[in-house]
């Protein structure tokens, strides 16, 4: 596996680096966010508290395992980029400027390009945006700690979370090579991962049907499947299938960006750049 | 400066300002009248969902801190209508960062309109009406079980205006920590959506604690707690004063004088970037 692969692979990991750089340079909006994340946190606990507590198995969690969940998903939403923002923003100011036609001409994938720098600022927002306010959560609230393999799957999760929310993102921002502006589509993607990806309600919550399709969808995996990991609601040979759902999911959407891509770059060249 | 001899006459103008400069919006908004419509579909389905996570809640429960499905609704229905309103009406104020460091607050100054106005004014979006529509339904739909008198109705507008000018100040005086810190505009995220979103839920659920800071500091119970409580004829499980149902318009005047303070240190504090 030596060769042309390890130049390629140390320039995806020099872009992840700037990226994260990038995002770190922002000290005092890092502060304010953690700030903000941990009052929605503390807001959303005791909502959750006082559900558990007249119904205390409701969707199969106690009463800790649901503010634990809580915090899983404030510490998330940013790792994710659930309202967006992150290296797709990037990528359609880029095409609605047209600067776009330079990035398809580079002797590097574009999609591995955006994808590295949004792994970087995952890891920056995850680091940051994600730790601290799970501290102040397990500060006021204490929180459920998963097993040794539990937090291994988690991270895994959460490194599949974030390629899966891209490649939607990625979908959603290359739209705009036909609508000339995504903010209608990105409005509409906020809305959709905001209620399926599991943060305003766990999606074991929904009512049957709902529930089967919403755990079916890719914003599951934002948030939801790693929570679960967490929990320790997915063990052994079932959180193999959890994460195998997520692989899934993080392909066929790469895959369908590829294609985009391709069809896109022809778009592009008939227009003349 | 400006032919604003009576604070009156202030006033007048500033509100003549603020409409020239929100038409100018609206105009140009109108200017794309599907992309405008839209939008303001979109708003009213964006915040409907926000709602069904609450009603699905009720799929697991009866009761919500002591509270039914529809009484929950009133208390949403208020906070929501007084917050998007506010937050249609404040328009760009939570962007004075970007505006100090882009040196557009610099242009602002030079003009015989007052900035907080101008601020406001800007980039007025009135597709927000779909999140105030979106608050309106719910409002309509918990409406039947508040056995309604003059009274009442009385409490009800009150309580609306109140909660209007509230929220308004909320925005105002949280967004002048970017005089002193540009990027960290996230902090009066959690102060404005963080108090609608606490508003959306019962007090009891919450320790007194908070309650008391909503109450004393923050004033946001005045918004929708006590005047839902006195609309629906319960007590106050928390034992506050009888007089709290009423006094929203008390809460509101308290807090502006406090927003006008705040706002004028936070202008005195402003050097420009020179960008």
């Amino acid at each position: 596996m030596s060769g042309p692969l390890h130049p390629q692979i140390s320039l995806y990991a020099a872009i992840a680096t700037r990226s994260f750089r990038r995002y770190s340079t922002y000290t005092a909006a890092t502060l304010a966010g953690i700030f903000t994340n941990s009052v929605f946190g503390i807001i959303l606990s005791f909502a959750y508290l006082a559900l558990w507590e007249q119904n205390p198995s409701a969707g199969g969690y106690e009463a800790d395992q649901a503010v634990t969940f809580v915090w899983i998903g404030q510490a998330l939403l940013m790792t994710v980029a659930l309202w967006s923002g992150g290296s797709t923003d990037d990528l359609a100011e880029r095409i609605r400027t047209g600067d776009i036609a330079v990035d398809l001409y580079r002797p590097v994938s574009v999609l591995g390009w955006y994808l590295a720098a949004d792994l970087g600022r995952g890891l920056y927002h995850f680091a940051t945006r994600g730790v601290a306010p799970a501290i102040v959560g397990a500060l006021l609230f204490g929180l459920v700690t998963p097993s040794v393999v539990g937090a291994a799957g988690f991270l895994v999760s959460v490194v599949l979370a974030v390629v899966v929310s891209f490649a939607v993102r990625f979908l959603f921002a290359a739209s705009a090579f036909w609508l000339l502006d995504a903010t209608g589509p990105r409005v509409l993607l906020s809305v959709l991962a905001t209620f399926f990806s599991g943060l305003t309600l766990p999606l074991n919550l929904f009512p049957d049907g709902l529930r089967q399709v919403a755990l079916a969808l890719p914003f599951a995996s934002y948030i939801q499947t790693p929570a679960d990991i967490w929990l320790g609601r997915h063990t052994g040979l079932d959180m193999i299938a959890a994460i195998g759902l997520q692989v899934l999911w993080a392909v066929v959407l790469l895959a369908t960006c590829a294609l985009v891509l391709r069809a896109a770059t022809r778009k592009v060249v008939v227009q003349g750049g | 400066m400006v032919d604003a001899d009576t604070p009156a006459a202030y006033v007048a103008h500033a509100v003549r300002s603020y409409w020239l400069i929100a038409l100018l919006w609206i105009r140009a908004a109108m200017a794309y009248p599907v992309s405008f419509w839209t939008m303001l579909v979109g708003g009213v389905l964006i915040t409907f969902l926000d709602f069904v996570a609450i009603w699905l809640m009720f799929t697991h429960v009866d009761t919500y801190g002591g509270f039914t499905l529809r009484e929950i609704a009133l208390l949403y229905g208020l906070t929501s209508i007084a917050f998007r309103i506010a937050d249609m009406l404040v328009g760009s104020v939570e962007k004075i960062g970007r505006y100090v460091r882009s040196g557009d607050l610099d242009a602002m100054m030079t003009k015989p309109v007052p900035v907080l106005v101008q601020l406001c004014a800007d980039r007025f979006e009135l597709r927000r009406l779909g999140q105030i529509a979106q608050g309106l339904a719910v409002f309509a739909w918990a409406a039947p079980i508040v056995e309604w008198s003059p009274q009442r109705l009385a409490v009800l507008v009150l309580a609306l205006v109140s909660g209007v000018v509230i929220y308004f100040c909320v925005f105002v005086i949280f967004s002048t920590i970017q005089f002193w810190t540009t990027d960290a505009s996230e902090v009066a995220s959690a102060f404005t959506y963080g108090g609608n979103t606490i508003m959306q839920y019962p007090m009891t659920i919450f320790p007194r604690e908070v309650v008391r800071s909503l109450t004393y500091l923050l004033p946001l119970a005045f918004v929708n707690w006590y005047p839902c409580l006195f609309l629906l004829g319960r007590t106050d499980p928390f034992g506050s004063p009888d007089w709290f149902r009423f006094a929203s318009p008390l809460a509101a005047l308290v807090l502006v004088g406090v927003t006008t303070l705040v706002w004028r240190q936070g202008l005195r504090r402003y050097r420009s970037t020179g960008s």
